[in-house]
């Protein structure tokens, strides 16, 4: 799960991780307030979206008084954000975050994951703040210091200190450092986190530290445990479809082709993907309906393939082991009635009960197109999906 | 002979009593498996279809039993706990089905059995199964395995199958099928299941099967191009899976532009492993692998 920088900042204080003063605004009106009540010189407006890189688009921007902080809120509200990391239509901006402007001495990157190599948590540190951490990573590698967790232990003060000094910080900076290290492990472990970012960490002039960004994701796998997160949800910002997939538990991914997919299996779904690109068509989703597949659930998923406007044909595939064929294929012949089935639909069945389960398809009426297996199902698929007659 | 699991292999159930755990232990048993004992904390003194005695705590079974295998069925927010469990109670090898363990969770699992000797599969994956001992320990479909000389290692556990199928389709059969789970903290890898299959003499080639994220199957590759003398197939699935995404599994993401099937692909191709043009050809692949045969 993501969530804004505003929430991440108020997690942030919770732990004690130094954070900038900022009020939330969804309106000019209220920008123009919390740039008031924060009293300082400068305010920063920043557009609250979950995807990154908000200021090259245009959705950070700094105002000198508090009539520009409303003047620059509207302009900001309600723009379509577009980001390297939003997609060519952008994303809706709702709220602002209104900050108050400090004196910058210098930025950092420090971010926190999972090392999957390791399997322990590393702790990254960089001096050049404020830009793309891959640019960095890929550029110049030598400057990511980093320093991998031992779960048992923590992250140690001598670790931070480590980085602290191969940051070039000096004097009682080096301890505000490493006390912010500490709060924001602390942060990581008890939310249990995915990934903390932040960039910038900024050096301000009188030699404290401060979190001038937050970025936070969690872990889907642990939220039942963390009922004080599940507030932090924002659908406004998941694509729709994959919302409503949530609801019903299946693991569903939009994507830009005009092919829908069902299949059984991470690993499956995503080599059906890569068949259909292979043989020249564009895969509209990602669906994996899951090894223990319902009639219900089959149909769900049905619908939400549906529901993307894009699609001009669907492929199932399922490998039926602990799932049988006759089961499936009920599900989707439900299915296809249910929801008045209005473009080509192939179907490729294998394992457990798989004669029962083509005979089920046959004699439905419905004009189910077979396949006998992956590639062929493809390319039957993407014939389908260009309105060149199939069967 | 096989890897991992065999005709001595006695496997204990955590979990048995759950609506998972109970299908499954119905289907191993049918299967031929020798499951030998269950545990429930509270179930103790009960039995599975009136024949596996279940136990309330894992050295108990052991200790009546003498099983050396665990399958945990157990639902994630205790799975990390009952892999603790196992390894306590010595069992050697602890194989884990539960898929949405938290990964910090299995941080603390992983820390936890270093140094120690226990075996971990999994979490989030379909088993492990030798079809010639008749040891089916999982959640794969039984009547698709046939005895034989082929190794098949999965990070995913649809994509084995079809695998799996395929080979049997060919007239081949699986010594040894394992699947290492799709999650980002794991036990087992694929260097670990290579190792075993290059000394297996009953494994004459093996068919691996990765996908995007992370970096397991680079590793793999340099373990490949100095060591794994047999004809060796693979396939990578995600080539066609944007950047960002997480693609159902929790590992699948390809983060920072790293963990592409691109960069996978040259990196087993360079090691001397043949690539399946697509899922459908991974059978065929192996045996074109198989008769270019592999002279390191």
């Amino acid at each position: 799960m993501k969530i804004h920088e505003y929430q991440g900042k108020e997690l942030f204080r919770k732990y004690g991780v130094p954070t900038p003063r900022g009020v939330l605004a969804t309106t000019p009106e209220e920008a123009e307030k919390a740039a008031v009540s924060l009293g300082t010189p400068v305010v920063v407006v920043k557009a609250q979206i979950h995807a990154g890189g908000r200021g090259k688009g245009g959705g950070v921007k700094l105002a000198k008084s508090p009539a520009e902080a409303r003047q620059l809120a509207s302009q900001i509200l309600g723009m379509m954000l577009k980001t390297h990391q939003t997609g060519p239509e952008g994303q809706k901006v709702n709220k602002v975050y209104v900050e108050e402007g400090l004196p910058i001495e210098r930025e950092f990157y420090l971010g926190m994951t999972l090392d999957r190599a390791t399997s322990r948590l590393s702790l990254m540190a960089s001096s050049e703040g404020g830009v793309e951490i891959e640019e960095v990573a890929a550029k110049h590698p030598e400057k990511i210091l980093l320093e991998s967790i031992d779960p048992v232990v923590g992250l140690a003060d001598y670790q931070s200190r480590k980085l602290a000094f191969g940051l070039g910080l000096k004097g009682d900076s080096i301890g505000k450092f490493v006390a912010f290290a500490r709060a924001l492990y602390r942060c990581y472990v008890e939310t249990d986190a995915s990934l903390v970012e932040v960039n910038p960490l900024v050096l301000l002039e009188d030699g404290s530290v401060a979190a001038l960004d937050a970025k936070l994701n969690f872990d889907d796998n642990a939220l039942y445990r963390h009922k004080e997160l599940v507030g932090y949800r924002d659908v406004a910002e998941e694509d729709p479809i994959e919302a409503q997939a949530k609801e019903f538990d299946l693991a569903y991914i939009s994507l830009d082709g005009n092919i829908g997919c069902m299949v059984n299996g991470a690993g499956l779904a995503m080599a059906t993907m890569d068949t259909i690109k292979l043989v020249g068509g564009q895969p509209a989703n990602f669906l994996d309906v899951g090894g223990g597949a319902t009639k219900e659930k089959v149909t769900e998923a049905f619908k939400l393939i549906l529901g993307a406007r894009a699609v001009k044909a669907v492929l199932i595939n399922i490998f039926g082991g602990i799932m049988k064929c006759d089961v499936i294929a009920e599900g989707v012949v439900a299915a296809a009635r249910e929801v008045k089935l209005s473009v080509p639909l192939v179907v490729r069945l294998e394992g457990t009960n798989v004669e029962q389960g083509k005979e089920i398809l046959r004699h439905s009426g419905l004009p189910i197109i077979p396949a006998d297996n992956l590639r062929q199902a493809a390319e039957k698929a993407v014939a389908a999906a260009r309105g060149e007659k199939v069967s | 002979m096989s890897i991992l699991v065999d005709q001595n292999t006695r496997v204990l159930m955590q979990g048995i009593t759950g609506s998972a755990g109970s299908f499954h232990a119905g289907q191993m048993l049918d299967y031929g498996t020798k499951l030998v004992a269950g545990v429930t904390p509270g179930k103790g003194g009960t039995k599975f279809r009136e024949s596996v005695p279940i136990f309330d705590t894992v050295a108990d079974a052991v200790k009546a039993t003498s099983a050396n295998v665990s399958v945990v069925f157990v639902p994630p927010p205790f799975a990390g706990d009952a892999i603790l469990e196992a390894a306590d109670a010595g069992v050697p090898l602890v194989i884990v089905i539960t898929e949405g363990i938290p990964v910090m969770d299995m941080v603390k699992v992983k820390r936890a059995l270093q140094g120690r000797p226990v075996r971990l599969v999994g979490p989030n994956c379909p088993g492990v199964i030798t079809p010639g001992a008749k040891c089916k320990i999982g959640i794969m479909p039984g009547h698709i395995h046939r005895p034989g000389r082929i190794g098949v290692v999965s990070r995913s556990g649809t994509l084995t199958y079809e695998a799996v199928f395929q080979v049997t389709q060919l007239g081949l059969g699986q010594s040894t099928a394992v699947g290492i789970g799709g999650d980002p903290v794991n036990g087992t890898d694929f260097v670990d299941c290579l190792k075993l299959f290059n000394a297996d003499p009953e494994t004459d080639a093996v068919i691996m099967i990765g996908e995007i994220g992370g970096s397991a199957e680079e590793t793999a590759a340099q373990y490949i191009g100095k060591e794994f003398r047999k004809p060796i197939a693979g396939f990578i699935a995600g080539v066609s899976a944007p950047p960002g995404k997480r693609m159902g599994h929790a590992g699948a993401i390809i983060a920072g532009g790293k963990g592409t099937a691109a960069e996978k692909i040259r990196a087993m191709e360079a090691a001397g492993v043949l690539m399946a043009p697509s899922p459908a050809e991974l059978g065929t692949t192996l045996q074109a692998a198989l008769q270019r045969g592999r002279t390191r």
